[in-house]
């Protein structure tokens, strides 16, 4: 996963295959990451993403949370068409984050 | 009804087979000739019912997640997944949205809402001490009964 870090916007580009597994190492990475830089906007840019179940909502609302406490807001951006469906049903769009 | 063909797996519940489980179950139903689509539904719907499993069933503790597929004359795919976990002691609280016991794992408490959406029928029954199965049900549509038009270029 690369990191950008730009202007107080730091931007995740996830890559891959979202699941509990491949989870953890990308929430602590993106935690690290936000700790030390305090981006004033933690992007998050899904177009690389390949496949995700409820995982990688869990990831999204948990990156919310953090960034939150640390005083930034969050964006979801780049999702693929194939992951309208569970990025719908689990009503994170009513977090206003999904661009 | 008839099955015409089906596949076991067993495998230890850890969180690497994730994936594998998934695509495992996916590479099987590809001789229904499934959409994309299609096939993304189920690898999504059985990667929440192995996750469960390793996260709930067994605690991330030790265990064995088995798998079993068949398929139907008629298309349909039914995937039993089963652990010899802890068991569920209140199924419809378990399978609210939301609902997760998992607190501190980011878990988002959308498994069971994931499997309902992505296929045609769940059913999940549970013994405390024993284990849980959860069976998912999916009809494969067949191209070339489709007349919907959505398929392109499978028309026999």
């Amino acid at each position: 996963m690369e990191i950008t870090y730009e202007n107080d916007v730091m931007t995740a580009y996830l890559k891959g295959e979202i699941d509990h597994h491949s989870a953890a190492p990308i929430r602590s990475e993106i935690d690290g990451k936000s700790e030390s830089l305090r981006p004033k906007i933690l992007r998050l840019d899904f177009s690389g993403v390949k496949f995700m179940d409820s995982s990688g909502i869990g990831l999204i609302m948990g990156r919310y949370r953090q960034i939150s406490l640390l005083g930034g807001s969050l964006e979801v951006v780049n999702i693929p068409k194939s992951l309208d469906r569970i990025i719908s049903l689990s009503g994170v769009c009513s977090l206003g984050v999904v661009k | 009804m008839n099955i015409v063909n089906q596949m076991d797996l067993s495998f230890p519940a850890k969180s690497s087979n994730e994936s594998f489980a998934r695509s495992a179950v996916a590479s099987f139903i590809l001789q229904l000739d499934p959409t994309i689509n299609e096939l993304a539904d189920i690898k999504t719907a059985v990667s929440e019912a192995v996750t469960n499993c390793i996260v709930h069933g067994y605690g991330y503790g030790d265990g064995t997640v088995y798998i079993n597929v068949k398929i139907t004359d008629k298309g349909k795919v039914i995937i039993k997944i089963r652990d010899k976990g802890c068991g569920i002691p209140d199924i419809e609280r378990a399978m609210e949205p939301l609902f997760t016991t998992a607190g501190d794992e980011e878990r988002a408490g959308l498994g069971f809402a994931v499997m309902q959406s992505f296929t045609d029928k769940i059913k999940v029954s549970s013994t405390v001490g024993k284990g849980t199965t959860v069976t998912l049900e999916k009809n494969i549509i067949r191209h070339r009964n489709s007349s919907g038009g959505a398929d392109l270029g499978h028309g026999e």
